[in-house]
């Protein structure tokens, strides 16, 4: 056996709380010594984890830690170089994701692999189609066992509802339903609560543990340590391509994790101190913004936010957020209102002229918007300022200022990378968002606006980010901050606005806002419904 | 940098397995010929002596390879902008429109006067046919691979009518421009080797210049790598692409051009060489960098040049140029399909060569 001391200990001691119902058996799932070489780099080294029938197992690392590669490995998207995978205590190679899933061992991705004008029972369908003759789908047979799956696990769906109707929490469930239409024994859930309220998430976990009671192995990967303590049976923590301990929850605690996992101290929640408020530097007045499909998304909002003070700006994703932050940094015309910066308005202003009035944008999606990924490092770190002295010398480029403040900006954001001429997309997640945060806040400035500025980065990266954000507030920056991740909002702001259907439906103190209050605004825009399932599921953690 | 040059070359070679076969097999239809499997030899190396041979030839070559640098520069600089200029035909046209009748009109004045203002015609046509596209790209979003397209036909219909109409010779039965007289470039080096030569090394350098060394060429590989994050950075895309493809227009325009002033003289409604269409093979196989187009544009300008020769010594008709260059065009674009086939023998002759073979093509997935 190649078990490290951790991960004896541990099954050692889940041996011995197990009820003598659950006798001992081959674990479902069992990786052995799992290499894999990149050049350059060793993603996977010697990764033993093993996963037993009916537990819930959650994979916690860092990004670019290899847990992605090992559940490429484990889904056939990649080989081996070394180890091997046994499933019930036999070994098998798996060829392919055709091979795994018929194998029993099913993904559920970060982004759902949904067809939106599908309905539920044709996405469940897709690939998989139950046929009654060689052309026709057996539809309601498909549908009498979508809902007989979904009754035993605890929800009730409308194999009819198209998909894009549903919320979030309810796609992520059609997406697990996949997996138990095509004999998931096994479930990896990527991320699976990056995009849900806390309500939601409680119901998602509810679904897992009825899962697990029925026999599934599920493996969670998770950079949300609360959640990992909350679901998890058994947590294995990957640092480097190396597994560097294994914990029971009831053992640990977020502190331990998160320095297990970073491989140091983390302090989890940075000390915003005391913001001290100044005059208003963004003033928004009932702004109107429409959509790429011409609907009003953004209908009428109000705000205000003053230098020195974080406004944060929660809400489910989807509820006009981006809209509303396109609009304030000029991407977006809105079709009525006014933004005023500093007294200054801009409703129509241009991207250029609303960057050079001072106001910096962090963008939610930076593969998209922040950065050009087939781009060196150094002209990414010049994207926005690239015609303006010193690096540019009228219509030329010049490239010395170009790369001497490019190595300056890596080194003072600590953006890890050999060197300013590879590629952006070299880089890590997290080491692309700070290559963007130190575009953006190497200057100064009137308005700092941030969207989702941490989605999928790892504890180190997001603390080190949050840390910036407090000192440019400090410095006497407006801080528009826009989040899906509540726990993001509550952390950082002074003040926060619940947005709901394109709307402010409340504005809390950062300071004494009650985080179930505060989803379920989310969930509900704070209306009396007090019949809608949210409320049923009882509060959130 | 055998990751950037595996494809091409392995493009190219192929290209000349697929045409010795179409050799050897030309000569099964023919009434009474006698198969000779060393055909393709002969044929290839009446091709090399034809294009380098001697002096000549070199010049010949070099002077073949001129409009196909500006053409493939045009098709290039597009793409750098995430444009697929399918238009360089039409602007080549045109521009040669523009350098004969600005040709014919100073055919009298100093050179000193008539050439660069004949080539400055040339460009101006070429661009005012690639601004079209850009325009209507920019605010219509007209895909700019279906309005060149339809540029290349209206330009053939300009020619025609342009040609037999305004400019047309008097006093002769066909339609036939007159001379261009003191517009012709001068001949440089050798008995062909015109100064459009000079004039497509001085574009190359410019256009690399433009790319790599200005904000503007910045503003236009943003654009092409990543339009969202352009506009993100305060760039103007439609502006961006509006101005490229007038550039790229009067690339193509100033090749038109240098054909009309440095080869022809004067212009036939037929006229058109298959400078235009070749152009987008150069710049696909250059992969769009000025140096690669330069390579590339000298490896066609070869063919082209050396096919007369062919046809003397083997017999072989020219239009076997045709077949190697939509041969390599066609393994150029069938990529993955290379790649895996590539791979595929790998795996059968041994693993050293799968593990070269799939990091030469991994490394040149990132390139693109």
């Amino acid at each position: 056996m190649f078990l490290s001391p951790f991960a004896t200990e541990a099954v050692m001691t889940i041996e011995a709380a197990m009820t003598p119902e659950a006798p001992v058996i081959a674990p479902a799932l069992e990786m052995r010594g799992i290499t894999k070489r990149y050049p350059g780099v060793v993603a996977n080294d010697h990764i033993d984890v093993e996963v037993r029938p009916g537990e819930i197992h959650a994979l916690l690392g860092e990004n670019g830690a290899g847990k992605t590669t090992l559940m490429n490995i484990l889904y056939g998207l990649a080989r081996p170089d070394e180890g091997v995978i046994l499933l019930d205590g036999r070994e098998t190679t798996i060829a392919g994701p055709s091979d795994a899933i018929a194998r029993g061992i099913n993904m559920v991705h970060q982004h759902f692999m949904l067809v939106p004008v599908f309905t539920v029972a044709e996405n469940i369908l897709l690939g998989e189609e139950t046929m009654a003759g060689p052309i026709f789908l057996d539809r309601k047979e498909a549908h009498r066992r979508i809902v007989e799956l979904g009754k035993r696990f605890g929800f009730e769906i409308d194999p009819e509802a198209k998909v894009g109707s549903l919320s979030v929490g309810w796609q992520q469930r059609v997406e697990i339903l996949k997996a138990l239409y095509r004999d998931a024994r096994i479930l990896v859930l990527d991320e699976p609560t990056a995009v849900l309220t806390p309500q939601e998430t409680q119901e998602i976990f509810a679904v897992l543990r009825r899962l697990a009671q029925e026999g599934h192995s599920i493996v969670f990967i998770s950079h949300k340590l609360y959640e990992v303590l909350d679901i998890a049976d058994r947590i294995t923590v990957i640092r480097r391509g190396k597994v560097v301990g294994q914990r029971l929850p009831s053992e640990t605690d977020e502190d331990d994790l998160a320095a297990l996992m970073v491989g140091r101290n983390v302090q989890l929640t940075v000390d915003r101190g005391d913001s001290k408020p100044a005059d208003v530097a963004l003033e928004v007045r009932g702004l109107e913004v429409k959509d790429d499909r011409g609907s009003v998304v953004v209908q009428g909002v109000d705000l205000d936010v003053r230098s020195g003070e974080i406004l944060g700006i929660a809400g489910v994703a989807g509820n006009g957020q981006d809209e509303l932050v396109e609009a304030i940094v000029g991407l977006r015309r809105p079709s009525g209102g006014r933004i005023t910066l500093r007294g200054q308005d801009v409703t129509r202003a241009s991207p250029r002229a609303v960057n050079e009035a001072g106001v910096a944008y962090v963008p939610a999606d930076r593969h998209r918007f922040g950065l050009v990924l087939s781009f060196p490092l150094a002209d990414n770190l010049v994207l926005t300022d690239y015609y303006r002295r010193p690096y540019a010398r009228g219509v030329l480029r010049n490239d010395q200022a170009i790369e001497a403040s490019a190595q300056e900006r890596i080194r003072e954001y600590d953006v890890r990378t050999p060197s300013a001429t590879v590629r952006a997309s070299t880089l890590s997640g997290g080491n692309q968002q700070k290559l963007v945060v130190a575009r953006e806040f190497a200057r100064d400035l009137a308005l700092l606006v941030l969207d989702q500025p941490t989605r999928g980065l790892d504890v180190g990266s997001i603390e080190f980010i949050h840390r910036q954000t407090i000192a440019k507030r400090d410095a006497g920056t407006a801080v528009l901050l826009v989040s899906a991740e509540l726990d993001e909002v509550l952390e950082l702001s002074d003040r926060i606005a619940v947005m709901y259907r394109g709307r402010i439906v409340a504005i809390r103190d950062g300071r004494t806002a009650d985080k179930n209050e505060i989803g379920l605004l989310m969930a509900t825009g704070g209306q009396a419904r007090a019949a809608a399932p949210v409320a049923e599921t009882g509060p959130a953690a | 940098m055998w990751s950037i040059v595996a494809l091409p070359l392995i493009s190219i070679l192929l290209a000349l397995v697929v045409g010795a076969f179409v050799i050897v097999a030309s000569q099964l239809v023919l009434p009474g010929a006698q198969l000779d499997l060393l055909l393709p030899v002969t044929a290839y190396s009446a091709l090399l002596q034809g294009a380098f041979g001697n002096f000549d030839a070199i010049v010949g070559t070099l002077a073949s390879t001129a409009p196909l640098v500006l053409g493939g520069l045009s098709v290039g600089l597009a793409f750098k902008a995430g444009l697929f200029n399918i238009g360089a035909r039409g602007q080549f046209l045109l521009g040669a429109l523009g350098a004969v009748a600005a040709g014919i009109t100073l055919a009298g004045s100093p050179s000193i006067v008539a050439i660069p203002l004949a080539l400055l015609a040339g460009f101006l046509g070429g661009a005012a046919w690639g601004f079209i596209p850009g325009l209507l790209k920019a605010v219509a979003g007209a895909h700019e691979v279906v309005v060149t397209i339809m540029l290349n036909y209206i330009a053939d219909g300009v020619i025609t009518a342009v040609v037999g109409g305004p400019l047309r010779q008097q006093g002769r039965s066909e339609a036939i421009t007159p001379d261009v007289g003191n517009a012709a470039l001068p001949i440089i080096i050798g008995s062909t080797g015109h100064a459009g030569i000079l004039l497509a090394i001085i574009a190359v350098v410019v256009i690399g210049w433009l790319l790599f060394r200005t904000t503007l060429g910045f503003e236009i590989r943003t654009v092409g790598a990543n339009p969202d994050a352009a506009r993100y950075a305060g760039m103007r895309p439609r502006v961006v692409t509006i101005l490229t493809m007038s550039l790229a227009g009067g690339l193509a325009g100033l090749a038109g051009a240098v054909v009309i002033l440095g080869v022809n003289h004067l212009m036939t409604p037929s006229f058109g060489t298959t400078a235009g269409f070749d152009s987008i093979a150069v710049a696909l196989l250059g992969r769009t960098n000025p140096l690669g187009i330069v390579a590339a544009a000298l490896l066609f300008g070869a063919l082209r040049s050396g096919a007369t020769l062919m046809e003397i010594l083997a017999r072989i008709p020219k239009e076997l140029i045709d077949v190697l260059q939509a041969t390599i065009l066609l393994f150029l674009v069938a990529n993955p399909v290379l790649q895996r086939l590539f791979r595929l023998r790998g795996v059968k002759s041994g693993l050293d060569t799968t593990e070269t073979l799939t990091k030469t093509y991994s490394g040149e997935a990132v390139v693109q």
